[in-house]
């Protein structure tokens, strides 16, 4: 009988991990050199990436950033590198930039008198775009960020008839009446109701305003504007350009297309008809076709369908039609949220003997809206890159004023650094945007 | 005993109308129909009179007028003497071309990336990562134009070839001329050709069709009809017998050996371009325009597929993949039978809303001035005839044709993965 010879009592001490699997080495062999073809793999990206960092910075960093020309540019190239290629000429974007930001909106001393001093900068000179973006920040903020103080809504309110006085300047009377529209309207509801009843009630709160926008806005605004003068100087349309515009047009697209997405998603959805049918055909219409041909529109064909003698700027028109095809896709957006939220939502609205537009508005919409806003971010990335396509039609966007730019005799044959900067600028918004969009993603994803 | 009373009937009364949720429907339908005609007849009548007003009533005729423009990239035959409409028809062929085209690049480079990008080679997904990222943030149409300034700019004007130490050199065994004014590549040409048959006359969509082409496609089919029912019998035989016949070399020598023995009876070869005199003759001319159009729009779309199948991927659940292996499928067979059938159905709904995309999005053509049908007929056309309506109508009849029928195929396809359930 043999016994056992040996009996360990006392725990081994835990080694320390093999000094190959852990820290950089391990990471590297777990994530790099994790076999032949991964190795392989590896190494040629790291010669990709070398080669591609290596012309990229160079090209960037070795750069001239103070002349008058590119011709002076590469006069200080041959003087300092002793070669012409390879190195960046940003001599043009300090140049330009202020044009590529905001066109040729006149810089405000130069047309009012006042004078912020030489050389203040772009701030005080650009302050309507300037302040107009600012407060769209403000204004989306308590939107985007439900942590935000509810306060904040007021801008979001005001917002809309303030920044086309920023920007277009004139009377402040015009903006104001438009926004007194409303508030007949509320107030014609409000007082009306009981004298003629619900249908009443609903039919002056529509035709009211609309007398007051159509007939007596211009009479008022011209009067008030005669007692009390309140103005800015005007900016014609056509002097906007640049980022501004983009931004402009996207940012309007977006606003004016939320409201006529829902009416046509809710259109869609519904059990009308003749009502589905007419929503569905206007979507599927603006989807088919590219914005291109909607822009051919707005540049020669609006004017056609207006009555005759109406005339009104490119801009508004470009606006109009972008409005338009980003309603189409802000429809599909919404339709997708309420099509996401699950049947016992609208049959406990049934339930609880709510009409079609309470249950719209207190149970269905806040949920389907905040299902739909990832897809309204990317709806509103799109517009935004799809604001360049302007500029085929000849307004001032960025790529528009790099044509602009390069047909100065100064910069002429200027490529590179124009479209760089152009890129940098629209992946610096649309980066962060797609980022928020995620972040939201994962918030709303938590709950259920 | 009880007596059944008629619910009392109520007489129809106006406000039943809109009190009425029977009858309200009906209402809103009938308000929304009247409203909708009442606004088309003002955008009519507004048009009308506009129109009268310049003098331009509607009408097709400028369609049969010559155009009087050149379409340097063409499919089909064209000079400046033919008509408006087969200069639209060019140009609507030419959307196609770089649409098809752009569709199968950005198909195989999306996969590709797409894959790449869940690799769990670090570095890789990272460069991925940043080829999406940089591809997605920034517009087309900036690639587009991005892309046609560095194919001017970067590559080597035709006379670089020339003398005895040239510049630059013709690449691939000195079959194609990469240049600044296009890339020219091989044409196949036949010595025995046996000609083109000539369709429709002389009328603006006469076209041509190479008899040769059709042999090659009708023998082709037939090989390809041929392979499959030898397999089919291959199948019988294995499943009655247990063995299945060896189909192997009989497959690859009936795939080529037809078709090869066609082609050397047509006296197939390749016309090489060459260098004679400023630029190159012979061969196929791909130009500036249309390479810079599918680049761009290629790694574009590229960039979308990407996410997609990155997506349709990780949406598979895992426990397929593990259900798959414990009934003892190999790898491939995992892959084939259960993991992409299911990635699919994912997969392709939005990648044909992207094929959508990359065909409205090639009406950019007009910024690098390759003739697609927006730059015929919404371009050139329009601005010739000065027929704003009828062109840009027209123009957006023939994309909502095109968008049309890739829904359709679209909605096919979803009837026929849809999960049935219960």
């Amino acid at each position: 009988m043999s016994d056992v010879s040996f009996v360990r009592t006392e725990m081994l001490p835990q080694q320390e991990p093999p000094g190959s699997s852990v820290g950089i080495v391990g990471w590297a062999r777990a994530n790099l050199f994790d076999g032949v073809t991964n190795s392989v793999l590896t190494i040629l990206s790291l010669i990709f990436v070398y080669f591609v960092l290596e012309g990229l910075l160079s090209w960037t960093f070795q750069s001239v950033w103070n002349a008058s020309s590119l011709t002076e540019c590469r006069e200080i190239m041959t003087a300092t590198w002793g070669k012409t290629h390879g190195h960046a000429c940003w001599a043009v974007i300090n140049d330009r930039w202020l044009q590529l930001l905001y066109g040729f909106y006149p810089p405000y001393p130069a047309e009012a008198g006042v004078n912020f001093g030489e050389n203040t900068g772009a701030w005080p000179a650009y302050f309507r775009p300037n302040l107009s973006f600012v407060l769209l920040l403000i204004a989306v903020a308590p939107v985007l960020f439900d942590k935000l103080p509810r306060k904040l809504l007021i801008v979001t309110a005001v917002y809309p008839f303030l920044m086309p006085w920023l920007m277009w300047g004139g009377s402040i009377w015009g903006p104001v009446m438009a926004a007194a529209g409303f508030g007949i309207g509320y107030l014609a509801f409000r007082l009306l109701t009981p004298v003629l009843g619900g249908l009443g009630g609903i039919i002056a709160a529509i035709a009211l305003p609309v007398i007051w926008w159509l007939f007596l806005t211009g009479i008022v605004a011209a009067g008030l504007e005669s007692v009390v003068s309140i103005s800015i100087p005007e900016v014609e349309s056509r002097k906007f350009g640049g980022f501004m515009l983009s931004i402009l047009i996207g940012v309007v697209a977006i606003g004016c297309s939320l409201p006529i997405g829902i009416v046509l998603a809710l259109g869609r959805q519904s059990d009308l008809m003749i009502v589905k049918t007419l929503c569905v055909g206007f979507i599927e219409f603006i989807r088919g076709v590219p914005l291109i041909t909607l822009l051919f529109v707005a540049s020669v064909l609006l004017n056609v369908f207006l009555p005759p003698g109406t005339q009104f700027d490119i801009i508004l028109r470009v606006l109009i039609m972008v409005t338009l095809f980003a309603s189409a896709y802000m429809a599909e957006v919404v339709r997708g949220g309420l099509a996401a939220l699950p049947k016992g939502q609208y049959e406990g609205a049934d339930s609880l003997g709510l009409n079609y537009w309470q249950a719209q508005r207190l149970i269905i919409m806040p949920q389907a809206l905040k299902i739909s806003i990832p897809g309204i971010v990317s709806t509103f990335i799109g517009v935004f890159k799809d604001t360049t396509l302007v500029s085929i039609i000849g307004l001032l966007d960025p790529l528009g004023l790099s044509n602009a730019i390069r047909a100065d005799a100064a910069w002429n044959g200027i490529y590179w650094e124009l479209f760089a900067f152009i890129a940098f600028l629209f992946f610096v918004f649309c980066f962060g945007m797609s980022r928020y969009s995620m972040y939201l993603e994962r918030k709303l994803h938590k709950g259920h | 005993m009880t007596t059944l009373t008629d619910p009392p009937k109520a007489s129809f009364r106006l406000s039943m109308l809109i009190y009425d949720t029977r009858y309200r429907s009906l209402t809103i339908q009938a308000v929304a129909m009247i409203g909708f005609m009442l606004f088309a007849a003002w955008l009519i009548n507004n048009t009308m009179t506009n129109l009268e007003t310049l003098g331009k009533t509607p009408q097709f005729g400028f369609l049969l007028e010559p155009a009087g423009y050149d379409i340097n990239q063409r499919l089909l035959d064209y000079n400046s003497q033919d008509t408006h409409m087969r200069a639209s028809l060019l140009g609507l062929l030419n959307t196609l071309l770089v649409a098809v085209m752009g569709c199968i690049t950005a198909t195989i480079i999306g996969v590709l990336v797409g894959v790449l990008r869940l690799s769990k080679n670090w570095i890789v997904a990272k460069i991925m990562t940043v080829y999406v990222e940089m591809f997605r943030n920034v517009p087309v149409l900036l690639w587009i134009v991005l892309a046609m300034a560095i194919l001017i700019e970067s590559l080597p004007a035709p006379r670089a070839f020339r003398g005895e130490n040239p510049e630059a050199t013709m690449n691939l065994f000195d079959t194609v001329a990469v240049t600044n004014r296009g890339i020219y590549v091989p044409e196949p040409l036949f010595s025995n050709s046996l000609g083109n048959i000539h369709l429709l006359g002389q009328s603006s969509l006469r076209f041509d069709v190479s008899v040769d082409l059709i042999a090659i496609l009708i023998v082709f089919g037939l090989s390809i009809f041929g392979i499959t029912k030898m397999n089919a019998r291959a199948k019988r035989i294995q499943e009655a017998t247990g063995d299945r016949p060896n189909t192997l070399w009989a497959n690859l020598g009936l795939f080529f050996v037809p078709t090869g023995i066609l082609l050397a009876l047509l006296g197939f070869h390749l016309g090489y371009p060459e260098l004679k005199g400023f630029n190159f003759k012979g061969g196929t001319h791909m130009r500036n325009s249309l390479i810079a159009l599918w680049l761009a729009l290629s790694l574009y779309t590229a960039a979308f597929i990407a996410e997609i199948v990155r997506g349709g991927i990780l949406a598979v659940s895992h426990g397929q993949t593990e259900a798959a292996e414990a009934l003892g499928m190999r790898p491939g067979r995992t892959m084939r039978l259960v993991i992409l059938p299911q990635a699919l159905r994912v997969i392709i709904p939005p990648m044909i809303s992207n094929y959508l995309n990359l065909t409205k999005n090639s009406s950019l053509a007009i910024a690098v001035g390759y003739m697609d049908i927006t730059g015929t007929l919404g371009g050139i056309t329009m601005n010739q005839t000065g027929r704003e309506l009828e062109t840009v109508l027209m123009l957006m009849l023939c994309y909502l044709v095109i968008s049309l029928s890739i829904s359709m195929v679209m909605n096919w396809y979803n009837n026929r993965v849809k999960l049935v359930e219960r």
